[in-house]
């Protein structure tokens, strides 16, 4: 049952296993345990890059194809959302219409972008995904008509997910049960639901063939794949899951503009989270976009209290100073890529298996068995 | 269908602006091991890359089972049944053993489409390969790898198969083995087309040889004709080969 679920992909590590779970059960009782407007916008948070950064790593880490137009489909997916909602009103059809036209739009983009470049050598697709990504971003902001410009869009949503709204009048635990908490529970579940998904497609034959073509292409294609198609359905593939991250995020904020989903600094995050949570393991996007997000958000509160601690300490109470939060995550980026050069998953998985090896070569001497 | 079932005619085979093959002419015999001698950069390799299609030659023809292949991409050439085991090896490191193969039983979604009998004859030849079945494909020795290869290329039944130096860096015990797999695989009448440099290796094996020199075939026959004419091999082969022995 649980092999069916997770794709037969375990994490294969017991320190692994329990991050995880540590991770998706603070993300499933946030409300509960974590009270407070801010930590359920982070928990939110986590939960939209968890499928951003996932969909990324389709393309990196399972393909290797290195794609700076992941925020342009995050983008489409959130203009989706608010340019239908404006325009149609606060109602499900508008939800339904604007995902659907936002998947179209991406599917399409996608499509061309890989079709036209996935020939050419890797270091050219990034560079049109990023002229591309660019210009998407101009035009975004240029056609105020349609997008808000640089203000973006704030909008109504469905009434069941306004925090007017509520189920019951008696708190739950001490929590009202109103449309925000829906909001996050139908974020969550979208969450799940989605990462299971592509969890199923990166172990399924297919994805097996495009960690073949990462590794060696032209071996994959002397075995009979046609590599350019399989690249061009990865990169389709990894644009849809993106603008449906982007849906979800626009549905939570009840706001999207070109900062929110589109900045280039969002693409750097992606890439920081796939990079620290380890390539090509999906489970990387859970543990490094809790990690990143949390550090993002609780750093600077964490040296305040540093700093106050050490009020008395000349140099290090500057130093611990909130003001300096940059600096620290900056060191503690640098850290994390020497210590996990493949990730922290990725680590934690080839420590448990040389453990199993030493293991089993143990038993083998000890039977007689060379 | 009689004929040889690949013959290449006439092939030119350019790398940039290097021409490698002038003009080879080379025939496979049906159900036959043809051995393709000749020392470094004879274009031995070029000649396998070109039948696989991975360059593509500038003039000439190559035809498999009397159809002119020369022109097609990569993967068409493929699915006809060719198989190809480089030198590089060119397993997929970071996959298993068992991932490796599903990948080149291309038909199967998982081990257990694999035909059963056909694994077990494969494991028969390359035991390591059933002791590793999960185990990452980076992670086996130099021998095990060259193994893989082999392994791979013959899990579904091919046509042809082109193999590139399998004895290239393995120690003597486990050329021998290889030996012993590449016997048992003549059995099962796949056609086979072997680069070596090592002509104590190929002797054991060729039905067929070719010797290649300057990018042209400088002479066919059959090996035993070879293996017996000591004078032949000194004119063809040299001294180079000769350390192998």
């Amino acid at each position: 049952m649980l092999s069916r679920i997770l794709s037969g992909d375990f994490p294969r590590s017991r320190v692994l296993t329990a991050v995880l779970i540590v991770v998706v059960l603070g993300l499933a009782l946030a409300p509960f345990v974590f009270p407070g407007a801010r930590a359920l916008n982070v928990a939110a948070k986590i939960c939209v890059f968890i499928v951003l950064v996932a969909s990324f790593d389709l393309l990196l880490g399972y393909t290797g194809i290195v794609s700076f137009a992941h925020t342009m489909f995050f983008g489409i997916g959130a203009y989706g959302v608010a340019v239908a909602i404006t325009r149609m009103g606060p109602s499900w059809a508008a939800v339904a219409a604007g995902v659907g036209v936002a998947l179209v739009l991406s599917f399409a983009l996608s499509l061309v972008i890989g079709l036209f470049s996935l020939r050419v050598k890797a270091m050219f697709y990034a560079m049109i995904t990023l002229a591309v990504a660019v210009a998407f971003q101009t035009l975004a902001s240029q056609l105020s008509d349609l997008t808000g410009g640089e203000d973006g869009l704030s909008f109504k949503v469905p009434e069941l997910l306004t925090p007017s709204f509520s189920l019951s009048e008696t708190p739950f635990l001490g929590v009202s049960l109103n449309g925000k908490l829906i909001s996050y529970y139908l974020l969550f579940a979208a969450t799940v639901l989605l990462f299971l998904v592509m969890l199923r497609i990166v172990n399924s034959p297919f994805g097996r063939v495009l960690q073949a073509i990462r590794e060696n292409e032209f071996r994959a294609e002397a075995l009979g794949y046609r590599t350019v198609a399989y690249r061009t359905a990865s990169n389709v593939l990894s644009a849809s899951f993106a603008t449906l991250a982007g849906a979800l995020l626009a549905l939570w904020l009840r706001y999207n503009g070109p900062d929110t989903s589109l900045s280039f600094e969002i693409m750097i995050d992606i890439l920081l989270i796939v990079v620290i949570g380890g390539m090509g393991t999906l489970y990387g996007a859970v543990v490094g976009s809790a990690i990143f997000i949390i550090a993002q958000n609780y750093l600077q509160d964490l040296m305040k209290l540093a700093s106050n601690a050490t009020s008395g300490v000349p140099v290090l109470r500057d130093l611990l100073h909130p003001d300096r939060w940059l600096l620290w995550l900056g060191l503690l980026f640098i850290i994390s890529v020497y210590r996990f050069p493949i990730g922290i998953v990725g680590k934690l998985r080839v420590n448990a298996w040389i453990k199993a090896r030493a293991k089993a070569m143990a038993a083998a001497t000890a039977k007689g068995v060379s | 269908m009689s004929g040889p079932l690949l013959e290449l005619e006439g092939v030119h085979t350019h790398i940039g602006a290097y021409h490698i093959l002038h003009g080879v002419d080379l025939q496979v015999a049906r159900g036959e091991l043809t051995v393709l001698l000749g020392r470094n950069g004879a274009g031995k390799t070029t000649t396998l890359r070109t039948i696989m299609g991975l360059w593509h030659a500038s003039a000439g023809h190559v035809r498999f089972d009397g159809q002119e292949i020369g022109a097609q991409s990569t993967p068409e050439i493929a699915r006809k049944g060719i198989a190809y085991v480089p030198e590089n090896m060119g397993i997929f490191a970071d996959l298993t053993v068992r991932e490796n193969m599903i990948l080149a039983a291309r038909g199967a979604k998982n081990a257990e489409e694999i035909d059963a009998k056909r694994l077990e004859w494969v494991f028969s030849l390359f035991p390591a390969m059933k002791k590793f079945w999960q185990h990452p494909a980076g992670l086996l020795s130099g021998g095990q790898k060259q193994m893989l290869a082999v392994a791979r290329a013959i899990v579904e039944p091919r046509h042809l198969l082109l193999v590139d130096e399998p004895s290239k860096g393995l120690a003597p015990a486990i050329i021998q083995n290889m030996i012993a797999a590449f016997r048992e695989l003549k059995q099962t009448d796949t056609t086979i087309l072997l680069v070596e440099q090592n002509f104590n290796f190929a002797r054991q094996l060729g039905d067929q040889v070719a010797v290649m020199d300057g990018g042209r075939i400088v002479h066919s026959g059959t090996m035993a004709a070879l293996a017996e004419d000591e004078a032949l091999q000194q004119r063809l082969l040299g001294l180079s080969l000769g350390a192998h022995q």
